[in-house]
This record gives structure tokens, sequence and C-alpha cells, in this order.
């Protein structure tokens, strides 16, 4: 049984289309990526999942158990990371677990609860009031009261958006370890190399609508070859004879920087020796492999 | 069952961890009402006979303490969460609407009790007070308590800011507080404010209740009772359609 079943799933505001139509499966034990820009329909999805928000038409299920009608079982099942960095600032780190705990209908989870903490070191946290914990505290707090209940989903919102390389190192390592146990982990983020490294599988959303939908790897191979990374010389400018070859005609690098797609290594020398006929002076060289970015930013284009 | 129960002990502790703001300050603030008025009207006013003004203001400052106490807990709880964006911890586990609505009521019930209880303690010493039919006292003061958190509890979900609240609390909540016999009886108003009192839910609420300590209302205690049953069924099953709708908090 799927873990997560969305179907034909439309969200209206007005006249906007925040989702239209969407239809995935996630597969039990998956650790699944949602990527897309800022206003895809990410978070609203999610949203509908977690029933947060209701969908217009269409329906999700957890399990098999439909988000609406049967909610009390595909919530048991679900632990929702939010990407608002929220707290009660009436509560200490231990009270706040043990009433997530309670919701979720558990009492005397305190192993579960210390063995969270320790995992995500807040063990020293445990009685200090949420009010005087810093933002990467408070989201570590936000992923353990996700998992009070040991969900066999867990939805991660943007998790790691603003916090330091520690959390992001003990985060994914526990993470990673629930879903080596069978945990199915669904992730949405905006740093690609994070989704490349943890996600078999990746979504990608656009304007409300899924426009990709694949294996990591075979996202990756859809883009063969390597991108040329070059840092010319103040005053120097790329040949004109180069220029249908620059993959990023908007130039995120700014300045005298030039990222070009080549299919292999031997294409590499011809390019230099372009440069060198127009006495273009290079700074500084790099060749890297395609990596999710460059799918992620060729498909976004594609759909524009 | 443990979810209500877990959200009912969240609800409580959240006043109770700021029980000299929830608790203390309103019950010396219906202590100074008596004090005040109690002062100046006791030799001018006799509402019931036999009466003093003292002992006649107790029932209704404990009552009006009660309600908006009440009122407080439920809507300020809610809205606070709404705002700093908490609420989500209630929303995402598996909490029916109707646990929600027991828990968020409850415990606004309960610092009502506190609260009256409080006022109560305190005034008793002002004023020499019987206690005709303690039932009644129990029954209005609980079921006045269960309307006034009902009606946070809208109040909280429809409001998306602090001042929607405040204006539902000023605009609607005082008035029908103030003009339903707390500091007199409606027997003392002319003939077109008496009848424009009946229409106020509130006054049946405080009439019932000093019933149970005089023996005297305005109206018979059962008649009271009937509407205020009423009220509450009508207004607690139009707060669980909010919550079963979602309306506002699940959009």
């Amino acid at each position: 049984m799927a873990a997560i079943q969305i179907t034909n799933v439309e969200k209206r505001y007005r006249s906007l289309r925040a989702l239209d139509g969407v239809s995935l499966t996630i597969e039990e034990g998956e650790f699944f990526g949602l990527l897309g820009p800022n206003g895809a329909g990410k978070t609203t999805l999610i949203s509908i999942l977690a029933g947060l928000n209701r969908a217009n038409a269409g329906s999700v299920s957890v399990h098999g158990h439909d988000v609406v009608s049967e909610y009390r079982a595909a919530r048991r099942l679900l632990g929702v990371v939010p990407q608002e960095l929220v707290f009660d600032p009436f509560f200490t780190v231990r009270e706040t677990l043990r009433l997530q705990s309670g919701y979720f209908g558990l009492k005397n989870n305190d192993a579960w609860i210390d063995e969270v903490m320790h995992h995500l070191n807040l063990t020293n946290k445990a009685n200090a009031n949420m009010r005087a914990l810093s933002g990467g505290m408070k989201r570590r707090v936000l992923v353990a009261q996700a998992l009070v209940h040991k969900p066999p989903v867990i939805v991660l919102d943007e998790p790691t958006a603003g916090v330091d390389v520690e959390l992001r190192q003990t985060l994914w390592q526990f993470v990673g370890r629930l879903n080596h146990e069978g945990h199915t982990v669904v992730l949405t983020t905006h740093y690609l190399e994070e989704a490349q490294a943890l996600c078999n599988r990746i979504a990608m959303l656009k304007a409300g609508k899924l426009v990709a939908l694949d294996s990591t790897a075979n996202l990756i191979h859809r883009i063969s070859g390597s991108q040329l990374t070059l840092r010319l010389a103040p005053g120097n400018r790329l040949p004109d004879v180069l220029k249908p070859l620059v993959s990023h005609p908007d130039q995120l690098l700014g300045g005298n920087q030039y990222i070009l797609r080549v299919n292999d290594v031997a294409e590499v020398e011809p390019i230099l020796a372009k440069l060198r006929e127009g006495r273009v002076v290079i700074e500084d060289m790099q060749l890297q492999q395609a990596d999710l970015e460059d799918v992620f930013i060729q498909i976004m284009e594609r759909e524009k | 069952m443990i979810g209500f129960q877990t959200l009912f002990y969240k609800e409580v502790l959240r006043f109770w961890k700021v029980a000299a703001q929830t608790v203390a300050a309103p019950v010396l603030t219906a202590m100074l009402y008596l004090l005040i008025f109690g002062h100046v009207l006791q030799d001018h006013v006799q509402v019931f006979p036999g009466v003093k003004y003292t002992a006649f203001l107790v029932p209704g400052l404990i009552m009006m303490s009660v309600l908006q106490n009440a009122f407080a807990n439920s809507s300020s709880s809610l809205i606070q969460s709404k705002i700093t964006g908490n609420l989500v911890f209630v929303l995402l586990p598996p909490l029916s609407h109707w646990e929600l609505f027991g828990a968020y009521v409850g415990a606004a019930v309960l610092r009502g009790a506190m609260v009256g209880s409080g006022v109560f303690l305190i005034t008793a010493w002002f004023a020499k007070l019987s206690f005709v039919a303690p039932w009644w006292i129990l029954l209005f003061g609980l079921l006045g308590a269960g309307i006034l958190g009902t009606l946070g509890l809208v109040a909280g979900i429809w409001a998306d800011k602090f001042d929607q609240l405040a204006a539902f609390q000023n605009f609607l909540i005082m008035p029908l507080t103030f003009l339903s016999g707390v500091f007199y009886s409606i027997h003392s108003l002319p003939g077109f404010w008496q009848d424009i009192s009946r229409f106020n839910p509130f006054f049946y609420m405080i009439d019932g209740f000093r019933y149970g300590f005089f023996g005297q209302s305005d109206v018979a205690p059962l008649h009271s009772f009937a509407v205020v049953c009423g009220f509450f069924l009508l207004v607690a099953a139009f707060a669980v359609y909010l919550l079963k709708s979602g309306y506002k908090l699940r959009h």
C-alpha cells in the first residue's frame, strides 16, 4: 500500500490555482523530495495532506486512510514539521513534547521523548522555556514534536531553512536512520544538493502543476554532460562564437563568470583554443558534472 | 480521550502559569466594584425586600467575573495560538472537533469557576449572604461559564487580529453583561428597557444565579434555566459546526 496517495488535487484561492490537478504516489520507505520555486504549491500540498487545509477537488490518503473522512487514522500516521518557526511560549521543551505526545493519545512517553531529545541534541535544554531557545534549537523542538508519536510517515517542510551546519547534520543523521528503519520521509527544500544527496525520488511542482516525477538518478541523467565554469580576467569578454554554449543566460554568478555546457571533457580543449584565439585571459576554471540544480533550472525554464 | 485530557490540561496550565493575571486580578477588580458601588449605594438602593444592596451586588459580581473570565480564557488562548502560529500543534494531531470544543470550553469553565470562587470568598467578608438554593447557583454558574467559554471559542475562531477580538468583547460581551442586571434589578428600569432586557440571555444567567442566593428573582428560575440551556445548546452547536467545518482554522 502506498504511504501517500495524492489524486487530482486542486486548490483555488479566488482566481489563483495553487494546485492544479496534482497526482502522485509515494511508496512506503521512500525518501521523497518535493521541489519547486516559492509559490509552486509545495506547502499547500503538505497542508492538505496534514489536514491544515482542504482541497477543492481530489483526494489524499495516508496508508489508505483519507485525510478528510478518516482524518484521525491519517493524522496518527503522519508527523509534520511545519515550515514556520512556531512555538508555545508558556512551556518548557519537555512540557511541549509531553503535551504533543498526549494530543496523539500517548501517555508515559518519556523514554521515546528522551531518545528523540538525545538524537537532536536537546537533552540539556529539556527544562528550558521555549522562549529562551535560539532559532536553531526551536527548529529542533519542532522536529522532535513531529516525531513524538513515531509516525511511519514524516513530512519535513523546509526543515533546514536558515539553520546551521551542525543541526543539518544532526537532523539528516537522525531522519536517515528513521528512513532506514522503514519510515517514509517527504522533504521539501530549496537546498537542491540536500535533496540530491538524500532523496531517492523527486517530484517538481511549478505554478501548482506537477512538472517532473522520477528517481533522482533518472532526473540527473536527463542532462547528459558537464558544465564548465569560467572566470575571466577583468576587461575580458567571452568570444561571440562561444556564447551559444552558455547554459545560464541569467548569469547567477554575475561579474565575469560564465557557465558553459559541454558533453564531455574532449570538448573543453576546443573551447580553450577559441579563448586563446580571442586572447581572453582565464582567471579560474572548473569542470563539474551536471547535478540536480541544473535539472531543476532546466525543467523550470522549460515550463515557463 | 487522552488527547482531550491533554488539551484540557494544557489549557488549564496555560492560564494557571499566569494566575496572578488570569485569576487574582479579576478577583481584585470585583472587590473594587463591591467596595465602591456598595459604599456609594448601600443606603440608597434596596432591590429585594430584606436584602441589602451590597449583598444583592455580590452574586451579580461573582457571575460577571465568571462570565468575563470564561470568555477571556478560550478567546485569548485561541487568538494567541492563531497569531503566533502554534495552533498548528493542536490542528495536526488526531483531535476531533468534539475534543477541541470540550477542552477549550472545559478550561474556560474551570477558570470562570476559580475566579468566581475567589470573588465569592473575598466579597463574602463584606456582605451577609444566604444560600436558598445552592444547586441553582452551581447550575447557572457552570452554564453561564459554558456559554461564555463557547462564545470565546467562536470569537477566537472568527477573529484574525486582536482588535477584532477586542471589538467582539467590548461591543457585544461587555454591554450584554453590564445590561443584564449585575448592578440592578430590571424591575427598576422603564417598561421599554425591561422588555429589551428580556431578549438578553445574560440577564437570565444572572437572575437565575441570584435566585440561588436569595430565593428572589425577576423571572422564575425554571424559566431562566430553560432560556440558558437553550442558548447554550445553540452556541455550542454553532461552535462545534465551526470546528468541524474548519472555518478560518483549516483554510
